[in-house]
């Protein structure tokens, strides 16, 4: 190697490094500044009350209040609502999985007269905002008498036109020679899809179930709009009237928003990688 | 000839009737929620109605009074100012979503090359974005605390008197947006960056490089235009979110105040059904949310079909 040649790959060399502790100093930045906050709600929810209202502020508590904890779960029934997030949410997703990948199979695999107009509506449908169906169901359920039941909760949406979307493109990019020898052998379609489509469309459900359930998990607007009964909230509404009994009451607050984090996150970190990937498969195939 | 034929229409007969089989859970749904709430609210549009009392038909009036102007002591006034205030508000807080997606490529950018503690780095940067909602808002309220929130006395520390975040006109929406801006910007946007980022074919950089060019110039003429779909993609969504957001967050910590400069257009429609049991008036916003977001979607799709490079 020449002189000048060795010189070169050792500035390239000195060049990445530089670029990589810059991107680390960019990263970590970034990275105190989403921590912080938490670290900050951490701080508070196991401070005394007066604790909170000094200046300059203590980061570590002295001295270390737990009892906020089992003073914020019982302050409101948490456990109920802890119950009805994932009960309204695990039924939300089986219902919109299973009713998506169903129509999605006919759509992607069936012929029918009326399929492309069809599935046309669906489309458009997709651009409408839920504001403008809101009102209307509301109205629907109140005549129904399911406002202020699990009904009002889970029924509505246990049908999504961006579900069978998904999975109607998905479907439409497997291959059909499996199908084609499964027919031969006197397979039933629906027999097709439970043993075919669905075990080759995992990636695609599993986004789906994730979005869903997330989407359920968080929803704040449908909740709060029909259901009244603190027996029936679902988490977000229930700490949301939390907020409105203990207003400035930040030690507790705090606390009662840590233990309704807290498993989302370790959920999180557990599965995060799944997570990743179904972002990017929902908004390629989406 | 003729038993074949018919052999095949019976069996394409089959496959219809299990089409609709398959279809019918989902059909059923989409019509008792999607397809007769949209003409219903349209219809709904057209009344005056409290749920109680019988409904009543009002022609245009809801959206005279929505879209309308009045002459008042010689100057036209709106019939209805709140709605364009609230409209207004709308637009600011979707001021943030280019910030965002700045601060997105941003992250991404640092993130797309061989580093060590990647996944450590992305765990983090998604906390937000998973935790987000009533949770992470009462935590920003208490972050907003004018005297003892973590803001104001960061800013103490360099001698900076901070605003009464959340109680003042001014501020009310700046802080909701930087609020929406610590909570997504790491969260689906960067990840969806990142993997354009990795989608990009290294020949190209390669061949930038032989034709000479820094790297600000492979920015422009590569890296950018290649990720213009994502670009494109999560513009749209943002915006069509942007359009119906607003309402969690400033319910929980502004209820919509003060003097109304945190309510969105969601919460106009949520107050007017929900509140006030204005069902026709709601609607009638509600319509025009519809119709506004479907030019702008449109107008996206025409210039962005331009822009993007696929």
């Amino acid at each position: 190697m020449t002189q000048a040649a060795i010189k070169s790959t050792k500035e390239a060399k000195t060049k990445s490094t530089m670029k990589k502790i810059l991107s680390y100093i960019l990263l970590s930045l970034f990275g105190v500044s989403m921590i912080v906050p938490f670290l900050w709600m951490v701080s508070t929810s196991l401070k005394e009350p007066g604790d909170v209202f000094t200046y300059p502020p203590k980061w570590v508590p002295a001295p270390i209040i737990w009892e906020n904890y089992p003073k914020a779960w019982n302050a409101v029934p948490f456990a109920r609502g802890y119950m009805n997030s994932i009960f309204v949410a695990v039924t939300v997703t089986f219902g919109q999985v299973f009713t998506s990948s169903l129509a999605a199979y006919a759509f992607a695999r069936l012929s029918f007269p009326g399929r492309d107009k069809l599935f046309l509506g669906y489309l458009g449908t997709m651009m409408i905002p839920g504001a403008v169906t809101m009102i209307p169901v509301f109205i629907l359920l109140r005549k129904l008498g399911w406002i202020d039941t699990y009904k009002a909760l889970i029924i509505p949406s246990m049908f999504s036109a961006y579900g069978t979307f998904m999975l109607r493109q998905f479907f439409m990019s497997l291959p059909t020679d499996l199908e084609d020898a499964a027919k031969i052998d006197g397979c039933s379609l629906f027999g097709i899809y439970t043993k075919i489509i669905l075990p080759l469309s995992k990636p695609a459900l599993a986004t789906l179930t994730i979005f869903t359930f997330m989407g359920s998990w968080m929803s704040f607007m449908w909740p709060l709009i029909v259901t009244n009964s603190m027996e029936l909230k679902t988490l977000p509404v229930m700490l949301a009237s939390f907020q409105g009994l203990y207003t400035t009451d930040w030690t507790l607050l705090m606390a009662g928003s840590i233990i309704i984090l807290s498993p989302i996150i370790v959920v999180f970190i557990l599965g995060q990688r799944y997570f990743v990937e179904g972002i990017k498969l929902g908004a390629i195939k989406g | 000839m003729q038993i074949k034929r018919i052999r095949s229409w019976n069996k394409q007969r089959q496959e219809s009737t299990a089409a609709y089989a398959f279809l019918f859970p989902n059909f059923l749904g989409f019509l008792a929620f999607t397809s007769l709430p949209v003409l219903a609210s349209l219809l709904l549009a057209f009344t005056d109605w409290d749920i109680l009392t019988p409904l009543k038909w009002v022609g245009f009036d809801n959206f005279i009074k929505l879209l309308g102007c009045h002459k008042e002591a010689g100057h036209i006034v709106a019939n209805d100012p709140l709605f364009w205030k609230y409209m207004g508000n709308t637009f600011y807080l979707m001021l943030a979503i280019p910030v965002g997606m700045g601060l997105s490529l941003i992250l991404a950018l640092a993130m797309n090359q061989k580093l060590k503690g990647i996944v450590f780095f992305r765990t983090i940067y998604f906390l937000p974005t998973i935790s987000a909602g009533i949770a992470l808002y009462m935590l920003w309220r208490w972050i907003y605390n004018p005297d003892f929130g973590l803001i104001n006395n960061l800013l103490a520390k360099i001698g900076m008197r901070g605003p009464d975040w959340l109680s003042s006109t001014t501020w009310s929406k700046p802080a909701l947006m930087i609020m929406g801006l610590w909570t997504s910007m790491g969260g689906y946007n960067m990840v969806l960056y990142l993997a354009g980022l990795q989608g990009i074919d290294p020949e190209l950089y390669e061949a930038a490089g032989i034709d000479g060019a820094n790297k600000w110039q492979k920015f422009w003429n590569v890296t950018w235009p290649m990720l213009t779909p994502t670009t494109f993609f999560i513009f749209i969504m943002s915006m069509m979110g942007g359009f119906q957001g607003g309402f969690d967050a400033a319910y929980v910590m502004t209820g919509g105040g003060p003097a109304g400069s945190t309510t969105t257009i969601m919460y106009y429609i949520y107050n007017n059904a929900f509140q006030w049991f204005k069902m026709g008036y709601a609607a009638a916003i509600a319509w025009v949310l519809f119709i506004l977001v479907f030019i702008v979607t449109l107008i996206n799709w025409k210039v962005g079909g331009k822009l993007v490079h696929y």
